[in-house]
């Protein structure tokens, strides 16, 4: 079975097996947990969910995630395809996906995610990926890990300069 | 001016150590250029027709003396000693080696600088008023707003793989210096009646092959929604913007294609649901306005004897005077502008000489504070009028006292062909040129302000399209032509040049500039500038002058 790297609930990188199968719009239903098109979703997911399967849906970047707004708490994962590194839509897509529609299940990057996305990724809420680049979880973890600050509030829980910089003052004092 | 603490100081430290580990993968061949190129162009990082370019980003075209004598010494170790200063009020070193980009941008650290953003689809480095905390005209100082976007941009999570690059300008001047007009988006600090601070928000303003002027979205941005607002215009466009034609992507397209409405109901609809979440708090905005309270200004009268014993006798200084001092806020004070425009150089380029001097001028005269113009010129914002004639002696001994600040020779020009792959012609050789042309300085200042700006192609770094006359490079066959565009500006009176005619070959162009500026002051009005002449009577006249040969 192929893996990923899964962000887990403690903050590790680790390998995890990945139970879903993604299918082509031009391919046959296999049996088990599916990712399908977002346009295949809006077809057959009732009834691929009536069969008591875990369902994903792959969004492209043109597509919209609040299409997925009222079916969201029937999906296990959320893939956001990044087709290319340098088209970023898919960054909105995951905030839009947390910090609006209130999503707690799996985002997945897929497509070209590279090592030096990861932070940005993380941050937007993804917290499944499928490098391109051949990455181990541990590079992943060094890359995402690389800067001690963040100047913005985003998806994650990590602390904006302009919070921490009072107790960091305080500490120098 | 703001200054660097340890969380700042150590979010430079972690980038310019992740460029390293990035350059020793390409140096050992782990990655290819190709895969390289992402990596380079996020650190500022091209590789140009010769060498390396390195991009350094003077945010807000503010630095202190450490900074610049850095960015000299990094010239005369890394380059051939000196540097280029753009019109985004960035350094740029034309000749690096790839083997030594970890170590500048280490040093470059070591002075709280770095070439984050000044490349790649992302936040640039934001344009603001290099009069900002001098000028009286304000009604706030444009740095505080300059210093939280460059923080708040600094790596943004969403946004740093837009569809194009995406560039700000902030003023609070009635009169423009930072051609807000013509950015992605210019932010116009205002007052409300009730003495509220807030922002005109201009988006999708922008040069390259389509300009634009861009339009109004919002008449009264109150300040402390900024953040939310500027979220939900990035988002809006992130995720609407084009991709699929590399000319077609910037903002200024996506805004004019909906039509200004409803691009502004758009982010309007996106501002709500974003909500004051993502506002920065009052206090941050607060601890950066802190850092740029003014310093201790002497307290002085309005006539200093030693600077007008100095004009009655000094008729160099007299002119240096008239052209490239400007009225500061507090009594006794000037500003001075430094033209990087010498008589026959390169535009914005200064030696690592030049540059150290400057510094000193700079610590010893000026409070620690100089800036970068986007005329491709530097400031010394705060001098007392007791000190300028000891100061311009100092700047002319060392060819820096050139005295045409917005006159015909104050050229703007991109690298052009000389250095830039994307060039089609020469835009520096064609400045010299005309800059020799017009080298009496009695005609420059007869002619008064004339705002030439050349780009050595159609991207239109050297903002040709508002210049008052603007030159552009074309290649027709293999040879270097240029067409004139009349009656541009990139200040608060904003406009797009309007093409003459057919472009001209290179041995043309300056007896061209000569044969309009004829016309010009055959034709004007007391008190009219070049572009009002040019605006009143229409192109006719100037056709006319430069074509007459052809029929």
């Amino acid at each position: 079975m192929p893996t990923r790297i899964r962000l887990e609930a403690g903050g590790a990188f680790a390998a995890a097996e990945d139970p879903f199968t993604p299918v082509a719009d031009d391919q046959d239903i296999p049996k088990g947990d599916v990712i399908i098109s977002l346009a295949r979703f809006q077809t057959e997911g009732d009834r691929l969910l009536s069969e008591g399967r875990a369902v994903g849906v792959r969004i492209e970047p043109a597509e919209e995630v609040e299409a997925l707004a009222y079916d969201l708490p029937r999906l296990s994962v959320v893939a956001v395809a990044f087709p290319k590194y340098r088209d970023g839509r898919g960054y909105s897509s995951a905030r839009v996906l947390r910090e609006r529609l209130g999503f707690r299940g799996e985002i997945r990057a897929v497509g070209e995610v590279l090592r030096e996305q990861a932070g940005f990724m993380v941050r937007c809420g993804v917290d499944a990926f499928e490098p391109a680049d051949g990455s181990t979880p541990e590079q992943w973890a060094h890359a995402v890990r690389r800067h001690r600050h963040v100047y913005q509030r985003a998806a994650d829980a990590r602390t904006p300069a302009f919070v921490e910089r009072p107790f960091v003052e305080r500490q120098e004092g | 001016m703001y200054q660097y603490d340890t969380l700042d100081r150590e979010f430079l430290a972690d980038r310019a150590s992740e460029f390293r580990t990035q350059v020793a993968r390409r140096l050992s061949g782990e990655i290819t250029e190709d895969q390289f190129k992402m990596l380079r162009l996020m650190n500022g990082l091209y590789l140009q027709l010769h060498a390396y370019m390195l991009r350094i980003a003077i945010p807000y075209g503010s630095m202190n003396p450490t900074q610049l004598r850095k960015l000299a010494e990094i010239g005369r170790r890394y380059d051939k000693g000196y540097g280029h200063f753009t019109t985004r009020t960035n350094l740029q070193f034309h000749w690096i080696k790839l083997a030594d980009a970890p170590d500048i941008l280490d040093e470059l650290a070591s002075v709280d600088m770095h070439a984050i953003q000044t490349s790649g689809n992302c936040i640039r480095n934001v344009t603001s008023d290099p009069y900002a905390g001098a000028t009286a005209e304000e009604i706030d100082d444009p740095r505080v707003w300059s210093e939280a976007i460059r923080q708040w941009s600094m790596l943004h999570p969403e946004f740093s793989f837009l569809p194009r690059k995406f560039k700000f300008a902030v003023t609070a001047s009635a009169k423009d210096r930072t051609a807000a007009k013509v950015h992605d988006i210019g932010l116009m600090v205002r007052r409300a009646r009730d003495g509220t601070l807030g922002f005109e928000v201009i988006v999708g303003g922008g040069m390259g092959r389509t300009p634009f002027v861009g339009p109004t979205i919002k008449q009264f941005l109150p300040a402390n929604r900024l953040f939310s607002y500027l979220e939900a215009v990035l988002r809006v466009y992130n995720r609407h913007g084009r991709r699929d034609n590399i000319y077609k992507a910037r903002i200024k397209i996506l805004v004019s294609a909906l039509g200004a409405d409803e691009f502004a109901r758009q982010v309007e609809e996106e501002w709500t649901r974003i909500g004051v979440d993502g506002d920065l708090p009052d206090t941050e905005i607060a601890r950066i306005r802190g850092a740029f309270a003014p310093k201790a200004f002497d307290v002085l009268v309005n006539r200093s004897e030693a600077y007008e014993a100095a004009i009655a006798t000094d008729p160099a200084f007299a002119r240096f005077a008239r052209n490239n001092l400007k009225p500061h806020k507090r009594a006794g004070y000037t500003i001075v502008e430094i033209s990087l425009k010498g008589i026959g150089e390169t535009p914005g380029d200064a030696t690592s000489e030049q540059m150290e001097l400057i510094a000193d001028l700079g610590e010893r005269y000026g409070q620690n504070d100089i800036r970068v113009t986007h005329e491709q010129n530097l400031v010394l914002p705060h001098v007392k009028l007791d000190d300028a004639h000891s100061v311009w002696l100092a700047l002319a001994e060392a060819g820096l006292g050139t005295p045409n600040i917005n006159l015909i020779t104050d050229i703007i020009a991109c690298p052009g062909l000389d250095y830039c792959a994307l060039a089609n012609a020469r835009a520096i050789p064609i400045a010299q040129h005309i800059s020799q042309r017009f080298a009496d300085p009695d005609r420059a200042e007869l002619i008064g302000e004339l705002k030439i700006k050349i780009s050595g192609c159609i991207n239109a770094c050297g903002h040709h399209h508002v210049g008052h006359i603007g030159i552009l490079g074309v290649d027709k066959k293999g040879e270097e032509f240029y067409q004139l565009t009349l009656g541009g500006s990139g200040a608060e009176d904003a406009s797009v040049g309007k093409i003459l005619g057919p472009a001209l070959p290179a041995n043309r162009v300056t007896e061209a500039i000569d044969q309009m500026v004829e016309v010009y002051l055959r034709e004007r009005h007391e008190g009219e500038r070049f572009v009002d002449t040019y605006r009143r009577t229409g192109d006719a006249p100037f056709k006319e002058a430069v074509y007459a040969d052809a029929h």
